[in-house]
């Protein structure tokens, strides 16, 4: 492992060895339908509450990924999870099924690729020989947790986005082929002061055109040494504004960036920019993007998520929101 | 006959433009600031008290009738307008005044959602 | 504290977003909070006709409407039905009656998994609780001016 600015370089790349997907029913009709695992039809999953429900699917897809893997849970050595919901339960609550050790990690939406970007340290630093990276979040239980009730009769404006139903995880470890995770950059917490928090996309971007950008400087590539840059749930605006932002700074990227939030959905831009949530990424990444690296499609992946990092606590007392975003080089 | 007819449509259309309107007023506030739904509420039921206490919601009870009191000023309009009449009796009912003359509404607002929550569960949605 | 608060926000960006924000759909966001709003108060106008024939006036007349608005509120917000009307009617269903109903009821449905006491009965009031504390105040305040007025 090497270390340039705040990117790390792994000398024996991990890889992925197998990853899975569970999304809900309104995402089984966008573009993950037909890639994910387990697509739902009752998005409650059998259980009786929302939390139950997204905790059921963030267990599902560790499951799912272990089992594709063709791993024992006693190879396991560590499980990276987190997820969306006060203390993480989801995540938490999850890793009571496994018999393997937990690491809860938090970084909001960004929470798939920071749990990559630790699973590959410590494969990389040779603490771990097999990590699982997962993470999850539920329309519903969002929705009551950052906003209103979901009865309640109240306007959605059109800057806002929708918490993506779903959960992906992924197997990292030794393997002789797969996908390899080179490099990652860890992100920095940005605030340019937006307080909106229908407006999530405008807040994030900053922080993913920052770490997007010190990656290209740290590792000496421009936008097109890229077949794809992901971003996780920056939205319809989100996406025009992380574009501009790297543009001022003299990195087109308008030509490969491609975000999560935006494809998941057929967004209508005049009613909301698409969807967010630690899900969002998770799901896209570990159904469409990994199949279609897989089958060559994409070379070489720079997959930046985002996160706002802000509780009702905070925002209830007026704060702006802080946002970070780390990024993870994929490569077959 | 005709005129009695007519009488009654005229009493809806005032209804329908006097709450449309209070309800115009309300969405115009929320394009232009981002309050949410509870802010706007509380609000249009202040203006209601103080607009009844002015003297200037009464008029426009008695011109548009329910189209003045179904929207939450109206609410507002209750609580004031009890608190005035109990003014006339004495401290205590001036004190008391507004939360009896709004107690139905309360009372109702608790026991549905008492009973709603009993026979219905939250269920998902997406769109 | 680190120097990112409140003084230091980039301005130029927040102005940047502004331009970004999508257009606001004012026409049709007033013309459908005039329509619904102007609807239900003409039910309500329906429901005061049909009390009076059945003998109710005064403030028996006035507070049964407002019970049978809030009932109908309150079970519209129970069939899942009210919120997609808010939705499509903002303030048009938020600042009539029913949606001090929809207010009440929506949170004790949702958090009714967290128990009867602490979660269905306590978060009952979540939004609409500050109606009643404003109403009231004001109310006893506006008492208590006319006492000595």
């Amino acid at each position: 492992m090497s270390k340039k600015g705040n990117t790390i370089f792994f000398k024996r790349p991990p890889r992925i060895l197998s990853y899975a997907a569970v999304c809900g029913s309104k995402e089984k009709e966008g573009i993950i339908g037909s890639y994910a695992d387990i697509t739902l039809d009752d998005d409650m999953y059998g259980e009786d509450t929302y939390e139950k429900a997204e905790c059921k699917m963030l267990s599902a897809a560790i499951s799912l990924a272990v089992k594709k893997s063709g791993k024992r849970e006693q190879d396991i050595d560590v499980l990276l999870s987190g997820d969306l919901l006060n203390q993480i339960i989801s995540a938490s609550f999850a890793a009571r099924d496994y018999d393997f050790p937990f690491l809860g990690v938090y970084s909001a939406c960004s929470t798939m690729s920071e749990s990559i970007l630790l699973g590959s340290a410590l494969i990389g630093g040779g603490f771990a020989d097999t990590a699982v990276c997962a993470t999850g979040s539920h329309f519903a239980s969002a929705e009551r947790q950052y906003r209103y009730p979901l009865e309640l009769g109240c306007t959605r404006p059109p800057q806002s986005q929708w918490t993506v139903t779903g959960a992906g995880g992924l197997v990292l470890g030794r393997a002789d082929r797969g996908i390899k995770v080179v490099c990652a950059t860890m992100g920095r917490v940005c605030d340019y002061g937006v307080t909106d928090v229908n407006n999530m996309g405008a807040a994030m971007a900053p922080a993913a055109a920052d770490t997007i950008m010190r990656h290209f400087k740290d590792t000496d590539t421009e936008p097109a040494d890229y077949d794809l840059i992901l971003t996780g749930d920056l939205g319809a605006l989100g996406s025009r504004i992380v574009k501009d932002l790297t543009w001022e700074k003299g990195y087109d990227i308008s030509s490969n960036h491609v975000d999560c939030g935006e494809i998941i959905y057929k967004v209508i831009e005049s009613e909301f920019q698409g969807g967010s949530g630690a899900g969002c990424s998770a799901t896209v990444l570990n159904s469409y993007i990994l199949t279609r690296m897989e089958a060559g499609l994409y070379k070489r992946v720079l997959f930046a998520a985002t996160g706002a990092l802000l509780s009702t606590v905070s925002s209830g007392q007026g704060e702006s929101i802080p946002c970070i975003s780390h990024a993870v080089r994929l490569e077959i | 006959m005709r005129t009695e007819i007519l009488d009654i449509l005229f009493t809806y259309l005032k209804a329908f433009a006097v709450g449309g309107g209070i309800c115009l007023i309300a969405q115009i506030i929320i394009n232009f600031t981002d309050l949410t739904a509870g802010k706007i509420l509380v609000y249009f039921m202040l203006a209601g008290v103080v607009l009844t206490a002015l003297g200037l919601y009464q008029p426009l009870v008695e011109f548009a009738g329910a189209g003045a009191t179904v929207p939450i000023s109206g609410f507002g309009y209750l609580l004031a307008n009890g608190a005035m009449k109990g003014a006339e009796k004495g401290l205590f009912y001036a004190v008391t005044g507004s939360l009896t003359a709004a107690s139905a509404g309360v009372t109702a607002a608790v026991v549905f959602a008492f009973i709603m929550a009993l026979i219905f569960k939250s269920r998902t949605k997406r769109n | 504290m680190t120097g990112k608060t409140r003084e230091n926000y980039n301005r130029n960006y927040l102005e940047y977003v502004k331009t970004q924000d999508p257009p606001t759909k004012h026409l049709k966001n007033c013309a459908s909070a005039f329509g619904v709003g102007g609807l239900i108060c003409c039910i309500g106008q329906f429901i005061r006709y049909s009390l009076s024939f059945a003998g109710l006036s005064g403030d028996e007349l006035a507070g049964a409407t407002s019970v049978i608005l809030i009932f109908l509120g309150c079970l519209l917000t129970g069939l899942g039905v009210y919120d997609r009307i808010g939705r499509y009617a903002g303030a048009g269903s938020i600042v009539p009656i029913t949606g001090f109903a929809n207010s009440v009821t929506s949170p004790a449905i949702e958090f009714k998994t967290e128990g009867w006491i602490y979660g269905m009965a306590a978060k009952m009031f979540t939004v609409a609780g500050a109606i009643i504390v404003f109403g009231v105040f004001s109310g006893v305040l506006v008492g208590i001016l006319y006492l000595f007025l």
